[in-house]
């Protein structure tokens, strides 16, 4: 989320052109341009994905959220070890995170056993990774503010005054 | 039986709305775009509609008192001191009715003896004149012109005037033209009503909805108009809640009183559910709210853009969620440019002239609708004029 209204817009319609953002707001598709190479330079735009629904776009295709406990490392806390994990292809997520566990990994995976396989040959053999807990995404509700609900709209009037 | 007779004849006198006969031919198309609506096009957030249902489950389904849930009532005096710098006591000053479209309706009966006369400026909403009616006043309407944005100008309102006139209504930002009134064209207003002694209603429906950065100012906060100005506002446009019907007037304590009288017998209290939903959009609906402005902002743009490269000239409108181009350069009347329009094109617009007879010559379009609708309804409409 973001207060900028380009970035707003960006999040939930990023394949529209820079003339058609421009239009929206009414700045000049130069303006547009400049603005997203220098937000795509500096890192805050790391990059463009359609968010999909699994259940259409992958069936059978599993995730996984993982709580990982680690030790932290003198000098460098969860850093080093977070990254080694993240870097894992399989990992689409990962974020450090308060409360009873260190990291949260959200790991994607062909079928269970990919998954399951992953955790116990990849992640819980890493040297400083203490324990992991494995919960498999059953229904997904909303996905990055994408609700999946097609709430039944009752129809506005075609004319009102 | 011949019913013709049996019907009073101030109402059966009104005549037939403009909006009504456009939306019978609108209901048998399929596929039509419309612009022809007068609500947003968002669902009520989220958090608001859960309060609704949150009251429901707690089992508050009774009447409430006839002005409205106290808790509600201060905290409408208070966000009306916020955002438009008035403060009225919520005891005694602010009354609950079931949308604006109650509150214009009783307000007029409660200031009116029969044959007093109501100013109000044109092109406006079509309930104004008939309410005027309905409440036995004597309706004047005071054009207003493209050329001054459709602001009402003092001089007009001036020539308006009679030792008739009792009250004044005003609708800035307005539906259908979107005008807002400039600090100076109220300050002028103010000095006019002040000086005979007129009193003001004021429909600030659309106040949250104003663009470019521009402060709104009613004319309830101008010196010396508080105590002759109702100020009249609800949560349908700003927090897209049509459908709960809420609205409220502030006023003086002894207006407030008479519309109270009114109210307590034909509506006695405005629903519970709905007042605790408004509850909840004044406690923590300014984000949402903004949100939506935010999206409405960037869809008025791109309509103007469009309307004036198609050759309908379209001044850009102040607030509120319409766009009023004008149509006379086709040689069309506003009925037929709609019709044909919607004949040709499956697009629907209200014809201006639905709004008053300074309507005529023009077309609302309401942006309140997905930004694909309209990007579609633009081109539709630009290759209508262009076969024109």
């Amino acid at each position: 989320m973001s207060t900028d209204p380009l970035l707003q817009l960006l999040s939930s319609k990023a394949r529209l052109s820079d003339a058609e953002l421009a239009e929206l707001l009414s700045l000049t598709p130069e303006q547009v341009k400049v603005r997203i190479a220098a937000w795509e330079k500096d890192g805050t735009i790391l990059g463009y994905q359609a968010v999909t629904d699994p259940e259409l776009a992958a069936a059978g295709h599993v995730s996984a959220f993982i709580e990982v406990k680690m030790t932290p490392e003198r000098g460098g806390g969860f850093d080093r070890l977070a990254l080694r994990i993240a870097r894992f292809d399989q990992v689409s997520s990962c974020y450090l995170a308060s409360g009873g566990y260190d990291l949260m990994v959200v790991v994607e995976g062909k079928d269970l056993r990919d998954v399951a396989r992953f955790v116990s040959e990849k992640l819980s053999t890493l040297d400083g990774v203490l324990s992991t807990a494995t919960h498999f995404r059953l229904k997904t509700y909303k996905e990055k503010g994408f609700l999946f609900d097609h709430e039944s709209r009752t129809e506005r009037l075609a004319v009102s005054p | 039986m011949d019913y013709s007779s049996k019907i009073a004849r101030h109402v059966a006198g009104i005549p037939r709305s403009g909006i009504r006969d456009f939306f019978e031919l609108v209901q048998g198309r399929e596929g039509v775009i419309s612009l022809g609506v007068g609500e947003p096009d968002f669902v009520t957030p989220w958090h608001i509609r859960e309060a609704a249902i949150y009251s429901l489950e707690k089992g508050q389904t009774t009447y409430t008192s006839n002005l409205g849930l106290l808790s509600l009532r201060k905290a409408i005096a208070c966000y009306v001191g916020e955002f438009f710098g008035v403060s009225y006591d919520a005891p005694t000053e602010v009354l609950v009715t079931v949308g604006v479209s109650e509150a214009i309706d009783i307000a007029l009966r409660a200031l009116l003896n029969p044959g007093e006369e109501v100013i109000y400026h044109e092109p406006c909403y079509v309930s104004y004149s008939p309410s005027i009616v309905m409440a036995h006043g004597k309706a004047v309407a005071v054009e207003t012109s493209k050329e001054d944005g459709f602001s009402l100008k003092p001089e007009k309102l001036a020539a308006a005037i009679t030792p008739q006139s009792r009250v004044l209504m005003l609708n800035f930002p307005t539906n259908p033209t979107g005008a807002v009134a400039s600090q100076e064209d109220l300050e002028g207003i103010a000095k006019l009503c002040i000086e005979h002694d007129l009193i003001v209603l004021t429909d600030e429906i659309y106040s949250e909805l104003r663009y470019d950065g521009v402060k709104h100012v009613s004319i309830a906060s101008l010196p010396g108009m508080k105590e002759r100005t109702v100020l009249l506002h609800g949560f349908s446009k700003a927090f897209a809640m049509t459908g709960f019907r809420l609205g409220y007037a502030c006023a003086p304590q002894p207006i407030i009183e008479a519309m109270m009288k009114i109210h307590q017998y034909s509506m006695l209290c405005a629903p519970i559910m709905s007042q605790n939903a408004a509850l909840e959009a004044l406690e923590n609906g300014a984000p949402a709210m903004m949100a939506m402005r935010e999206s409405y902002h960037q869809r008025r743009d791109f309509m103007v853009k469009r309307l004036n490269a198609m050759g309908l000239s379209c001044h850009t409108p102040g607030g509120a969620f319409y766009v009023f181009p004008d149509i006379r350069s086709t040689g069309l009347s506003s009925k037929d440019f709609a019709t044909k329009l919607l004949e040709a094109e499956n697009v629907a617009a209200v014809p201006g002239s639905a709004f008053g007879a300074s309507g005529e010559g023009f077309l609302r379009c309401c942006y309140a609708t997905a930004f694909d609708d309209l990007r579609l309804a633009m081109d539709k409409m630009e290759r209508f004029v262009g076969s024109l």
